[in-house]
């Protein structure tokens, strides 16, 4: 069923699709109507879930864990400070493995305060062990948290859903609404196999030394880096694991295809700009004009940003003559956070393609089409050089 | 491509539903087959009262541009004492089209280089026995008459669709009685 909602809205009917059984959030603009709409579903019994008002974003994720280790499917969603006063415990679902899902509606991080759009807050927390996927509509927003889900309980391992607050969050514009008995095949009901259990009591993630040690039955049980090492083991095989709940979801639902990347005439680009989010589509309008000017260009969209796909990356960008790469977030200090990532990864490249990075619409700064434009024709026409500093689109008004 | 993008920018004041009556018009496109449809609200803070704008796009094919719209073809505004606060022609093509409620008279307003399409809202809605202020379904019925996009049955069925549990066919007949009353002019 075809519907016109907010992208807020559409993360909530793929929530309510999950069957979720707790959800436990603190409101922050621009995630608020998400969450509104979560507790209104559960209020008229749409979802029967539990609906567990906290005083912060720390305790929203924290409930989720516990609601996790005792076997219920659970969500949360928070933009901008509120992710990072919930980091420490983001790092911790990571660690303990448990399958929870959370969207990111993205906004900048303070200070100073913004409540408008980048993606400064999820890049921050990159590094936590999370999957991270950052998608261009509202039908990928649908889709997608549906999709986490099954990853997350498929790998045993965290997954954010992140799109851009008020560009999708706040957004009207028409999605399908999948059918609820196709999703209770493709989800089926979520059964954890380290599910908290009072009859049978056990230690859930204490303190653990840093050498492997025999357990009271004599077993040789892993310590903490051997742990650590399972987790990013098994982020890397969540690669094609993601691919294959994608290809099922297809089959029953006729979407999909390119969940790691997802490519507008990269075939034999000579040019391809690299970007997430709903920033890809845009730049999909400035590609299409400097195509009918005669440059070969296209745009690649990254999905999967964490684990990152080297392999996928690679495939995608070592054909091209230059690689030009437009983020709204990037490591202070350094570079473009993507930008750097892909650079890293077009290391073992032969032929390597030259690598602009652009900084665009930090905190909302309004991009101008001709903003796009300029930036990428100027780095398609002159300069073809491996270069380390990101320049800065729309500074100054 | 851009060019085949109606945009239309909706003025009203928080609280008074410029958004509702976006969305019906976007979803009455959407089912007349339109596939590209975008309805961006102004973004940030909104407060009860105060003057509050939203674009929608409407387009065959989808949209990727996601921001806000600068040069309307349309624009439609749900109270005309807004004119004195907000610039509501601003980027408003030339030739465009302003939808205004207001109980005053065509020859009372002098734009230039557009086309004005005018009707009381607020005393029609009050006429077919809506709650006094209610202009958002009305106002629709001004916007049909205006300009050639979705035909007026398919936004009648949309607004009352909308409008279930509230007064659904009063609403609906507002937009017509306004669709019926509206006065059109150049400028």
């Amino acid at each position: 069923m075809k519907r016109i909602e907010s992208g807020n809205v559409a993360a909530a009917l793929g929530v309510k699709l999950a069957k979720t059984q707790v959800v436990a959030a603190y409101p922050i603009t621009p995630q608020t109507p998400l969450t509104e709409k979560l507790s209104e579903l559960i209020e008229a019994g749409e979802l029967e879930a539990e609906y567990i008002t906290v005083e912060s974003e720390h305790s929203a994720l924290a409930v989720c864990i516990g609601a996790a280790s005792a076997g219920a499917r659970a969500f949360t969603a928070t933009s901008a400070n509120g992710l990072l006063y919930m980091s420490e415990q983001v790092h911790w679902a990571a660690g303990a493995r448990l399958p929870l899902v959370m969207c990111v509606v993205n906004r900048g991080v303070g200070a100073p305060w913004t409540v408008w759009n980048d993606h400064q807050d999820s890049i921050s927390q990159r590094d936590a062990g999370w999957i991270q996927i950052y998608v261009n509509d509202h039908q990928e927003i649908i889709d997608t948290v549906i999709k986490a889900f099954r990853l997350a309980e498929t790998v045993s391992i965290p997954v954010m859903v992140c799109y851009d607050g008020y560009y999708l969050s706040h957004t009207h514009m028409p999605f399908d609404v999948p059918d609820e008995n196709k999703v209770d095949t493709f989800l089926p009901a979520y059964s954890y196999k380290h599910t908290l259990n009072p009859e049978s009591p056990e230690n859930l993630n204490t303190v653990t030394m840093p050498f492997a040690r025999p357990d009271r039955d004599g077993v040789n049980k892993p310590g903490y880096m051997d742990i650590r090492h399972n987790l990013q083991q098994e982020l890397r095989t969540s690669i094609p694991v993601f691919e294959e709940i994608d290809t099922a979801y297809k089959a029953i639902f006729g979407r999909g295809g390119s969940p790691i990347l997802s490519a507008y005439k990269c075939e034999g680009a000579d040019f391809i700009v690299a970007a997430m989010g709903s920033l890809s589509n845009r730049i999909k309008d400035i590609v299409d004009e400097l195509n009918l000017e005669g440059l070969k260009i296209g745009v690649l969209s990254v999905h999967l940003y964490r684990p990152f796909p080297q392999a996928q990356i690679i495939a995608a960008l070592q054909d091209a003559k230059g690689v030009i790469v437009i983020e709204k977030a990037l490591s202070y200090g350094n570079q473009g956070a993507l930008f750097g990532d892909i650079k890293a990864a077009l290391y073992p490249c032969i032929k390597r393609p030259f690598a602009h990075s652009y900084i665009i619409g930090l905190g909302g700064r309004e991009i101008k089409k001709a903003d796009l434009y300029d930036a990428i024709k100027e780095s398609c026409t002159t300069s073809e050089t491996f270069e380390d500093t990101s320049r800065w689109i729309g500074l100054n008004r | 491509m851009s060019s085949e993008i109606t945009r239309i920018r909706w003025h009203g004041r928080g609280g008074q539903g410029a958004i509702t009556a976006a969305k019906i018009v976007a979803k009455a496109a959407f089912d007349s087959g339109y596939e590209g449809i975008v309805m961006v609200p102004s973004f940030g803070t909104e407060r009860r009262g105060a003057p509050v704008s939203t674009s929608l796009k409407i387009s065959k094919t989808k949209i990727n541009d996601l921001s806000p719209t600068e040069n309307p073809d349309i624009v439609v505004v749900l109270d005309h004492l807004i004119l004195d606060e907000v610039d509501v022609t601003a980027g408003l093509k030339e030739g465009g089209l302003l939808v205004l409620n207001s109980p005053r008279k065509l020859e009372d307003y002098q734009f230039k280089n557009i086309k004005l399409a005018i009707a009381d809202v607020t005393g029609l809605s009050s006429e077919v026995g809506l709650k006094k202020g209610i202009v958002n379904s009305g106002i629709i019925g001004v916007l049909a008459k205006a300009v050639d996009l979705v035909k007026m049955s398919v936004l009648a069925k949309g607004i009352e669709a909308e409008f279930v549990g509230k007064k659904p066919e009063e609403n609906a007949k507002s937009a017509l009685l306004a669709y019926e009353r509206t006065e059109m002019g150049e400028m």
